[in-house]
């Protein structure tokens, strides 16, 4: 066992009785500040995420407004060029980023058995310059010019390409606001991939080998391995971009021989792993909910670990299919359309995993379970239409259309948010010690999947009829107006979801029923030790003989070990 | 929660050191950084729109790599004294070390001084200029680092505040210092050998 | 009027190639939906859970299968097989296609907002606006092969009706190329984030019959008229006066800017500002006064002239055909 975690001169503190540890606001504050518990940061980063959704989300209300009718002047093009940025720079980097460290922080030490993550101070380190960057990025509103003037918020596109970023092209200081923002977020996300790859290889307890380990744990080592691989690239282009605009580097400076397809390039190494960063995750959730609320284990473990192995590292050979149009010889293209076709191979397989968890099962449709349906026909849709933009000469139509924005959203909302849900909702007992109320949650799944297709549906359609993206507006008679129409009604019963969704968090805590230890009847570590857990997490460190030990427990006479 | 029998759960338990976890992790993405410099430094040799190229203002900086490869060795022998329990040949060799490593940094500050102010080689000046100080300068930012973690580890060691079984935390450092030297020989052989090489066709 | 830009209604090469492979890749992904779709609603449906007594037995524990896991990897191999033939095949016959002599020749410089157009063969300079001639069926090939490039950011070609998208990158020239099968004007737009009026940069191809192609050709080539009407020779003299000249082109007059589009033959073209608003005396005037009107923060700054400055060029303007 590892000496440095055991230090004999440490007491046990009294498990404190849940209930009594509000305590004043100022104490709650302090403890904010000054924690290193890995629960509490997971929490504390779950928080910070759905704050910075309410906000990008508002934004795209904005964005919605303005596009349903044509040549409307509501939103003028600078504010809205800062609008498509914002939304999907801190959608990307402060809604979709700590939310899934927030996750892997409160999860992963639970169910390996450990007592918190490797190192606990370098984990409350990371969580603080996340949040620091996302208040740098926000202060841009009030930056440079002003309030009223709505300061220099970045207006560059979350990929931000040169030259437009460049000094020539984007004067003030927007882009220098999107650039050390993420500077500093980047920093944030290897400190936290470090801390997941550490604890998950060497904080496991006893008898959990690696292929013990939750698919949970597998696919967060698997994300964190990616994050410490792909971020560097962008900030190495962001700081070669600093360099460029302060100093008068030449790295993206066409007029003097530099190159802008060359930031293309680093941008997609760092920006393709990147959304599988964001959706191995959401696979991880679906991985531990589905299986509970079927009865049944995974089905095929060792393949569900191997597809989420190869999805990495072919993940991390795709990235020009996002250049397509940029003018790259027909081998680079045909290169790339293979390698993105390649990678669709294992993602379907884990689909067939889970449909095969669900078959010969008794379903229950709980909350988690009735997102995770949410998240398999959503991101099968995905799947497919990635599979056509795939195709590099279709892509020639359909790139940089709303085609490509349908995609994204089909997979990030339809996928990734779909999975945060079931997340929230089934881990929301063992963290907060209530049950969330099941009639308002459905309230909230129905409303919201209802505004989602209706909003992100026809925007394939618009794609296909000559849309393009990041416009402001567009002229009547192009056969776009009824179909971003009907986009933008969808926000309204969006709205009405997360509103739902809001006031669920909010019922239940004040008015929910008590969770107890295992109220789904669960089969891993967290679910061994109290609601919410105490600071050390287990009074003894288990030891574990399969995959799932739980269920050893509860059916020792059909104990997992015997047939795995 | 305790297993029923003994049998199946492995008897032995031990699992890699977190340190050396970490440290692997850290040069992991470390690589990853320096490599995209790397390639932009590849991407754009031969491309410059003006005067000076490679050939003309880069030396092999001879004393400057041989000083920074030898560290390596001596704080391999650093390490082997403090093994047989020798502080004071620990601290020789490892103050030999920081004298190395601050010699090779006081050699790139006077090849830029000269590259700046003699040759008119700035960041600004062409894409040599602006590939070849990030990537070095990349580089010589990580020796800095190192020499202050090496300085830091001299200086708690002699005032005796290094307790005995922190062992494996010197061998981190030293891995770190071992790191920054292998990126040494593929930033050298790149700038100073095949980029003087290339020719430049605009 | 095209306006609808549908790329399910192709009307020239390569536009039909990438149609035809859209289609087969459509297919399968609609059989792949429907399959998949129907095995999650049969095991919801199947396996939905009956009541609390039912809840008190576990299903039975199967942890996978090989032969299910393998058939279920290997169907997928063979599709992704199959797509990438299809995909390999489109991808050369599009990139790799000869240009036969016959080839009309046209090269685009992008701008922040607009296009620059040039004619190398003929000698026309234009803007915002391509005349091609139209090609036949297993007749004459009269392709136009077009090279892009870009003056400022990356910009992007995108017509869906007649071929997918190429970008207009600094510092380099790309090439694409359209072989349409059906007269019109063609709509599109730019396709790549360029900056606060990428929304504006329009974009129109205008397919012609060859006779009215030579005629078009002839008469970009023809000297411009000299203003006859009073009104229209002081406009000129104003033209000249106030700095026009430094930022437009008009063939034959003193007028030789590079900055702004080249006016030589401005009343042959449909829109004004790239697409912004349609041609005629209103919206002329309109923009002379001051086109941060009809185009805010484009790069034409207001003048600062007065109304009858402007009533006078904009005479003297209308003149250029």
């Amino acid at each position: 066992m590892n000496t440095d975690i055991v230090d004999e001169n440490f007491e046990m503190p009294k498990p404190q009785p849940i209930g009594q540890e509000r305590g004043s606001l100022t104490r709650i504050a302090q403890e904010m500040v000054f924690t290193v518990d890995h629960k509490v940061l997971g929490l504390m980063y779950i928080a910070s995420g759905l704050l910075f959704f309410v906000v990008a989300g508002v934004m795209a209300v904005f964005i919605r407004l303005q596009l349903a009718v044509p040549g409307n002047t509501m939103v003028p093009p600078d504010v809205f060029n800062r609008l498509f940025t914002m939304h999907g720079t801190a959608m990307v980097f402060l809604v979709g980023m700590p939310i899934i460290f927030g996750f892997a922080n409160y999860l992963v030490p639970l169910m390996i058995g450990a007592r918190d993550m490797a190192f606990p101070r370098l984990n409350a380190f990371g969580f603080w310059v996340f949040f620091f960057s996302g208040i740098l990025l926000y202060f841009s509103y009030l930056g440079a010019p002003g309030l009223y003037a709505a300061g220099s918020a970045p207006d560059v596109g979350w990929f931000a390409y040169a030259p437009l970023t460049g000094r020539a092209f984007s004067r003030g200081h927007s882009t220098d606001y999107w650039t050390l923002s993420l500077l500093l977020g980047g920093i944030g996300s290897m400190v936290t991939s470090v801390n997941i790859i550490v604890t998950a290889v060497c904080l496991r307890c006893k008898g959990m080998t690696l292929g013990r380990m939750p698919l949970f744990v597998w696919l967060f080592l698997v994300v964190a391995f990616l994050v410490i691989i792909a971020v560097p690239p962008l900030s190495a282009c962001q700081i070669m971009l600093i360099l460029d605009r302060y100093l008068g580097a030449r790295f993206f400076d066409t007029q003097a021989g530099g190159s802008a397809v060359l930031w293309q390039h680093f941008f997609w190494i760092f920006g393709h792993p990147e959304v599988y960063i964001l959706i191995l995750p959401g696979f991880a959730i679906a991985s531990e909910v589905i299986p509970v609320f079927s009865r049944k284990p995974i089905f095929g473990y060792p393949v569900m670990v191997a597809a989420s192995v190869m999805i990495a590292f072919i993940s991390l050979g795709v990235w020009a299919h996002h250049m397509f149009s940029v003018g790259m010889t027909s081998l680079e293209n045909t290169f790339f359309a293979i390698s993105t076709l390649l990678v669709a191979i294992p993602t379907g397989i884990k689909i067939f995993n889970w449909i095969g968890t669900m078959y010969g099962g008794k379903l229950r449709f709980e909350l988690p379970m009735l997102f995770c349906l949410g998240f398999l026909f959503q991101f099968l849709i995905a799947g497919l239409t990635g599979v056509m933009l795939a195709i590099a000469p279709w892509d020639w139509q359909l790139t940089d259309s709303y085609f490509v924005v349908a995609h994204f959203h089909y997979v990030l909302i339809g996928g990734l948010l779909y999975t945060i849900f079931a997340g929230i909702y089934y881990w929301y007992p063992k963290a907060l010690g209530k049950m969330p109320d099941w009639k308002l949650g459905l309230w909230h799944f129905v409303l919201f999947t209802v505004g989602f297709h209706i909003t992100f549906f026809p925007q394939h359609i618009a794609g296909f009829l000559g849309m393009p993206r990041r416009i402001y507006t567009y002229e009547a008679g192009r056969g776009w107006d009824l179909w971003n129409l009907i986009s933008s009604i969808g926000v309204i019963f969006q709205v009405a979801g997360i509103l739902f969704f809001v006031l669920n968090l909010i019922y239940s805590y004040i008015w929910g029923k008590d969770a107890g230890d295992d109220p789904w009847d669960a089969w891993s570590l967290e679910w061994a030790t109290s609601s919410p857990p105490p600071a050390y997490n287990f009074e003894t460190i288990p030891e574990v003989r399969s995959r799932r030990p739980l269920w050893d427990l509860k059916h020792p006479e059909d104990p997992d070990w015997k047939f795995e | 929660m305790s297993s029923a029998t003994a049998t199946a759960v492995p008897t032995e338990w031990k699992l890699p050191s977190t340190r050396k976890v970490a440290v692997i992790t850290l040069i992991l993405t470390e690589s990853s950084l320096f490599t995209i410099f790397l390639v932009a430094y590849l991407f754009y040799m031969g491309k410059n729109l003006t005067h000076p190229y490679p050939n003309e203002v880069l030396e092999f900086p001879v004393l400057a790599t041989i000083a920074l490869l030898s560290s390596s060795f001596t704080i391999v022998f650093s390490e082997m004294a403090l093994h047989r329990g020798s502080k004071l040949w620990f601290h020789l060799w490892w103050a030999i070390t920081i004298l190395l490593g601050g010699y090779f940094l006081w050699f790139t500050g006077a090849e830029w001084h000269h590259l700046i102010y003699k040759e008119n080689l700035t960041v600004a000046t062409n894409v040599f200029g602006s590939t070849f100080y990030s990537l070095v300068g990349l580089h010589a930012s990580h020796v800095i680092i190192g020499l202050f973690l090496l300085c830091l580890i001299l200086i708690l060691s002699l005032l005796g505040k290094v307790p005995k079984d922190h062992t494996e935390h010197i061998e981190m450092i030293s891995w770190y210092w071992h790191f920054v030297d292998a990126i040494w020989v593929v930033v050298v052989t790149v700038v100073y050998i095949i980029s003087i090489r290339v020719p430049n066709v605009t | 009027m095209r306006r609808v830009a549908d790329m399910f209604q192709p009307l020239s090469k390569p536009a039909e190639m990438i149609h035809e492979s859209a289609l087969v890749v459509l297919i399968i992904t609609a059989g792949i939906f429907v399959v998949v779709t129907a095995m999650m609603v049969y095991v919801v449906w199947k396996f939905r859970h009956r009541g609390e007594e039912d809840q008190k037995q576990e299903p039975p524990q199967i942890y996978g299968s090989s032969h299910i896991e393998l058939a279920w990897t290997v169907i997928p191999i063979l599709i992704t097989f199959v797509l990438i033939l299809v995909t390999s095949r489109t991808i050369g016959e599009i990139q790799n296609a000869e240009m036969p002599k016959s080839a009309v020749n046209v090269r685009i410089v992008g701008h922040q907002w607009w296009w620059e157009v040039h004619y190398p063969d003929e000698g026309i300079i234009t803007a915002n606006e391509i005349h091609v001639p139209v090609s036949t069926r297993g007749g004459e090939r009269r392709p136009t092969a077009i090279q892009l490039e870009s003056a400022d950011v990356i910009h992007s070609f995108w017509v869906p009706q007649l071929a997918g998208k190429t970008d207009l990158v600094p510092n380099r020239k790309n090439k694409t190329w359209i072989e349409p099968y059906a007269t019109g004007t063609f709509f599109g737009n730019c396709a790549e984030f360029c900056g606060l009026q990428h929304a504006n940069m329009l974009l129109r191809v205008i397919v012609h019959e060859p006779e009215d192609y030579k005629r078009w050709v002839a008469t970009m080539k023809a000297p411009v008229p000299t203003p006859t009407t009073p009104e229209a020779i002081q406009g000129r003299k104003e033209f000249y006066a106030n700095s026009c000249v430094n930022c437009h082109r008009i063939d034959g007059t003193v007028a030789a800017g590079v900055f702004g589009p080249d006016l030589t033959k401005l009343m042959t073209r449909q829109t004004i500002g790239a697409g912004v608003a349609p041609l005629n005396q209103q919206n002329l005037r309109t923009w002379i006064r001051d086109p941060q009107v009809l185009k805010t923060f484009c790069f034409m700054p207001d003048m600062k002239l007065q109304d009858s400055q402007v009533d006078a060029i904009t005479a003297y303007l209308m003149t250029l055909k």
